[in-house]
């Protein structure tokens, strides 16, 4: 028995950074919305207070923030011809549950992709000609340039309180920031945070190689900020609980501590946590969502929620799972290459080395987003000739926490218990850290997702399956900018390095690397070979926006967040000032 | 056997306190795992909702697959432990004609079941032991709160200073320093 509701003028599903972006910018222009957040409420002032909050075994191990894999998880196999496994419990990346999302558990990492992201196959072709690009990898540009989305980089900037160094302001290139970055019209809001000894090692090392350091921009705010909707972010204590944690005194920039604070105050607004939405009910026909299907989990009521506008705004794999359970456009098919709906899935390719130290590190003192970087091996800031890859890395160095049951490194050959490894964790724990190059991640036909014909979340639905594994490309690309990053920790005189750790074999989904899963609904200008159009819109849905990067068509190396937060007010825009007065086919 | 234990029997304290102590042996840089109270902390996190399962996806079918699928069986971390447990009793027992808690060389037990040397029956020795040396160093390193890391011996040996975790005052000075605080733990802070 199916309630159905009194239909509203948006629904949107999942309530992180883009639901709760998009549903802002509705209400505020005279829209009745309703977010259905499958997680529970999460209130700064009860959810994240001090002490509990910094507790590393509760949030940090035992991973309390993050998705449920008994509520859902997702298998994983490396190629077609293997029968994927559940995740059982969450590893290499860890989505977010609850209200606010992902968006709650973030390191604050806030970059804006570059021109070259924005148009890697266009500029790839220009520079080297379209023989460089694999056979298996369809490579495509954004469906909008960097410049157009600029403005909308800078809002999301902006309602974070961003605290970083512009290095190309204007056209001005500007040393101490990303000279490689894209042309910016304003500097960030906020002064950068303070420099750990592992940035300043870095930055100096880097610098001595004709590199160009620059720090992290970080939602981490250096200073007490008030966001253009009136939250006030609180000054970071560089307390080193970012990441998997709740920020205890919002200075993190949160959907919960920079957005929600003003949407769940607002009369169009409603939301419904514990809200599972299970089906988007949709009339092919009509071109149109007509309704969204949701189980209350706490009552285990099903109900239907019919809206003029529906914007699916959920983790990228749920986005994707929604879309193929919904029976909206053509599942991706491996083999011939046609359909669209769960191409394109792809992940961070990451690679690390320790670096052992003469200096005192205060792993502790840390925040999500205070390391050092640089890009000049990113994208096509240098020439890869003869390298046999594209694309490339983020180099980057300083601690995001020293929380001992997992941040406790000791040198290559140590045994891992009983005297020695206590005298070696003792010397080292506080002169350690570790260098990362963290490479982007281009398509490949063989990765891509579909539903699982055998595993059932606790609503007895099939679980998304991936199929993933890394590639030539990747290796290549985790060698080279790997073998940088030890040229740069080398110019640190370090006292030991550890063993370089480039990415080799198969995806394991075992040791953290990065909870930057993109694609599956990729957007492009091919209703063909896309899922939506440069308005994320729906090529089957007119009243269907799909945010997050689930639309991404490749994954750059610098983290996601940033065209996440930017692509949500872009949608906005086409929603309000287009759609809403001639609701149809935007392009 | 009465143990006085949340859930954990006589005989599995007697292997955990062997084996803790093994892994984390008293010296001047701590006490020893047990005397830290590792073993309460194990008791209280198997009897807890992590031990009983919670956040595991529990559904069938349990197949075998490659390590990169990571952890495939069907049992919680509590029923993992009583089986690991019991295989490692039978493998020591098979090997030196003892049970754990009374072998004269411990570390070469534990090391022919971390290198994969040991053949527990029935079960995995290196899965076995990769639990083992997780939860013994949870038990070391979590917030005292949580029943182990006793007068945070654990936070003491490398320096880290635990709670409040408010640093903005002091970490430009100390950039390249040492920061040289008694640590403290959650309930201290609720005091």
């Amino acid at each position: 028995m199916v309630t159905r509701l009194k239909e509203v003028d948006a629904v949107v599903i999942g309530v992180g950074w883009s639901g709760s972006i998009l549903a802002r910018e509705l209400t505020k222009a005279g829209l009745k919305v309703v977010g259905l957040e499958r997680g529970a409420m999460r209130l700064p002032e009860t959810d994240f207070a001090l002490p509990h909050s910094r507790d590393e075994l509760s949030n940090g191990v035992r991973l309390g923030l993050v998705l449920d894999p008994s509520i859902e998880t997702y298998t994983m196999r490396h190629a077609t011809d293997e029968t994927a496994l559940p995740i059982r419990r969450f590893g290499a990346f860890l989505p977010g549950m609850g209200l606010g999302g992902a968006g709650t558990i973030w390191n604050g990492l806030t970059w804006r992709f570059t021109p070259f992201d924005h148009a890697a196959r266009t500029r790839t072709i220009e520079r080297y000609g379209a023989g460089v690009i694999p056979e298996d990898m369809p490579l495509s540009d954004w469906a909008m340039s960097y410049d157009e989305l600029e403005p909308f980089y800078e809002r999301f900037e902006k309602l974070c309180g961003v605290s970083g160094r512009a290095g190309n302001l204007r056209g001005r290139k500007i040393d101490g920031g990303n000279i490689f970055e894209g042309t910016r019209q304003s500097d960030y809001p906020n002064p950068p945070l303070v420099q750990s000894q592992a940035g300043h090692m870095f930055e100096t090392a880097a610098r001595k190689l004709g590199l160009h350091p620059y720090p992290t921009p970080s939602s981490n705010v250096s200073t007490a900020y008030t966001n253009p909707e009136g939250a006030t972010l609180g000054a970071c204590q560089y307390c080193g609980h970012c990441d998997r944690f709740g920020c205890a005194v919002n200075a993190k920039a949160s959907p919960n501590s920079a957005i929600l604070p003003v949407l769940l105050r607002d009369p169009n607004f409603e939301l419904r946590t514990d809200a599972y939405v299970t089906r988007l009910i949709y009339d092919k026909a009509g071109r149109k969502v007509t309704a969204v299907r949701y189980i209350d989990r706490k009552s285990g009521e099903e109900y239907e929620q019919p809206a003029g506008i529906v914007a699916l705004c959920s983790y990228t794999f749920s986005n994707t799972r929604l879309m193929l359970m919904s029976g909206i456009g053509t599942p991706y098919d491996p083999h011939s290459g046609t359909g669209s709906v769960g191409k394109n899935f792809c992940y961070q390719v990451t690679s690390q080395v320790q670096v052992f130290t003469k200096e005192e590190i205060n792993p502790f003192m840390a925040t999500g987003g205070h390391a050092m970087n640089v890009d000049d091996f990113n994208g096509d800031n240098f020439d890869h000739t003869g390298l046999g890859f594209i694309g490339g890395a983020l180099i980057f160095a300083g601690p995001t926490h020293g929380r001992p049951i997992v941040n406790r490194p000791v040198p290559p050959g140590t045994p891992r218990w009983g005297r020695a490894w206590k005298e070696a964790t003792a010397k080292w724990y506080n002169h350690s850290f570790s260098m990362h190059a963290s490479g982007g991640n281009f398509a490949n036909r063989g990765n891509y997702l579909d539903l699982d014909p055998t595993y059932r979340d606790e609503a007895g639905l099939p679980l998304l399956r991936m199929t993933f594994n890394f590639r030539e490309q990747d290796y290549k690309l985790s060698a080279y900018t790997l073998g940088k990053a030890i040229e740069i920790a080398k110019a640190m005189n370090p006292a030991l390095l550890g063993t370089p750790m480039p990415r080799k074999g198969n995806l394991n989904v075992v040791p953290y690397q990065s909870t930057h899963n993109t694609g599956g609904t990729i957007m492009g200008d091919d209703p063909h070979t896309s899922v939506v159009n440069r308005d994320l819109q729906s090529w089957e849905a007119d009243n269907l926006f799909i945010l997050g990067a689930s639309v991404f068509p490749q994954n750059p190396a610098h983290p996601p967040t940033g065209a996440v937060g930017a692509l949500s007010y872009w949608a906005a825009q086409a929603i309000l000032t287009r759609y809403v007065k001639s609701p149809g086919p935007l392009n | 056997m009465a143990s006085g234990r949340l859930t954990l029997t006589a005989d599995e304290v007697s292997f955990f306190t062997a084996a803790a102590d093994t892994l984390i042996p008293g010296d001047d840089l701590s006490p020893s795992a047990s005397a830290c109270g590792v073993i309460d902390f194990i008791d209280s996190e198997l009897a807890g909702a992590w031990g009983q399962g919670a956040r595991l996806y529990r559904n069938g079918p349990i197949l075998k697959g490659k390590p990169e699928h990571g952890y495939q069986l069907g049992l919680t971390p509590r029923e993992f432990f009583r089986t690991g447990i019991a295989a490692a009793e039978r493998w020591t027992q098979s090997t030196y004609g003892k049970n754990f808690a009374g072998l004269d060389d411990p570390d070469a037990a534990l090391s022919a079941m971390e290198t994969g040397k040991a053949s527990f029956d029935g079960f995995e020795a290196r899965e076995f032991f990769e639990a083992l040396l997780s939860i013994v160093m949870e038990g070391f390193f979590a917030d005292p709160i949580h029943g182990g890391n006793r007068d945070m011996a654990g936070w003491k040996m490398v320096g880290y200073p635990g709670q409040p975790a408010n640093y903005r005052d002091v970490i430009e000075q100390h950039r390249g320093k040492r920061y040289d605080v008694a640590p403290r733990s959650i309930t201290d802070i609720g005091k």
